[in-house]
């Protein structure tokens, strides 16, 4: 820790309030992902840790070591890029495959069941046979996990 | 004087991610469906970047910054291929 000691005021307060806001954030997107009651709302929680807390930290990380070697240090924008790019993606693709298990579920074939465990077929929409790559019929009273 | 403020800063930002990190930790554990687990897993991978940068800027290292980019890599191509996993029933058809 002896590196601290060679920082100006200035830079500490700032590095300082950075960090605490930003892990604050990711603090209260934690928070969120357990309290908030559904699952697409529960998507939107660790979007606060996604943004705000990844480019606080960062923020305050390249000032320090900035400041520390006396040059200008800017590969943490790669993982601050990095996160920028592909957190959509993620939750975009999450989301889709919330949606089609739900619509599934709802339709009564979510799961492919293995043929000796079969239940007595039952009969389909036209929709669950173009959509299933195998459609197999599981019980509707069948929880869904 | 300013040693103390970062000291403190930090001590209380590895507090909040180890907090935040237990909270999707439980939500991994406990929830209800697949999905869940999978939004857990993937803020848990976030999270733990993000305690990685926190530790490096602490120890003064910057060796903890390569560490957490192959976290961020590793967790974007987990949760992608789960999500697959999830919405196809396999990952490369």
């Amino acid at each position: 820790m002896r590196h601290l000691e060679t920082l100006p005021p200035w830079a500490a307060i700032l590095i300082a309030v950075f960090v605490m806001i930003g892990a604050t954030m990711t603090l209260l997107g934690g928070l969120g992902i357990v309290r908030l009651k559904g699952y697409y709302q529960r998507l939107h929680a660790p979007t606060l840790g996604y943004s705000g807390g990844t480019g606080l930290i960062i923020l305050a990380s390249m000032l320090m070591f900035s400041l520390l070697e006396g040059r200008w240090i800017v590969h943490e924008l790669m993982i601050g890029t990095f996160i920028m790019i592909t957190s959509p993606i993620t939750l975009l693709m999450l989301g889709r495959a919330a949606l089609r298990r739900d619509r599934d579920a709802k339709l009564g074939h979510d799961e492919i069941v293995p043929p000796m465990l079969r239940a007595p077929v039952m009969p389909q929409p036209d929709e669950a046979s173009a959509t299933a790559p195998a459609p197999a019929a599981a019980p509707p009273d069948r929880p869904h996990r | 004087m300013s040693a103390d403020i970062l000291r403190f800063a930090l001590a209380y930002a590895q507090i909040a991610l180890i907090l935040a990190l237990a909270l999707a930790c439980w939500r991994m554990l406990r929830g209800p469906r697949a999905q869940d687990r999978v939004l857990g897993l993937d803020t848990m991978y976030i999270n733990a970047m993000l305690l990685f940068l926190v530790i490096g800027m602490g120890n003064g290292n910057v060796f903890f910054f390569e560490g957490a980019l192959v976290i961020a890599v590793l967790g974007f191509v987990t949760t992608v291929s789960a999500a697959k996993f999830l919405m196809r029933g396999e990952v490369i058809e």
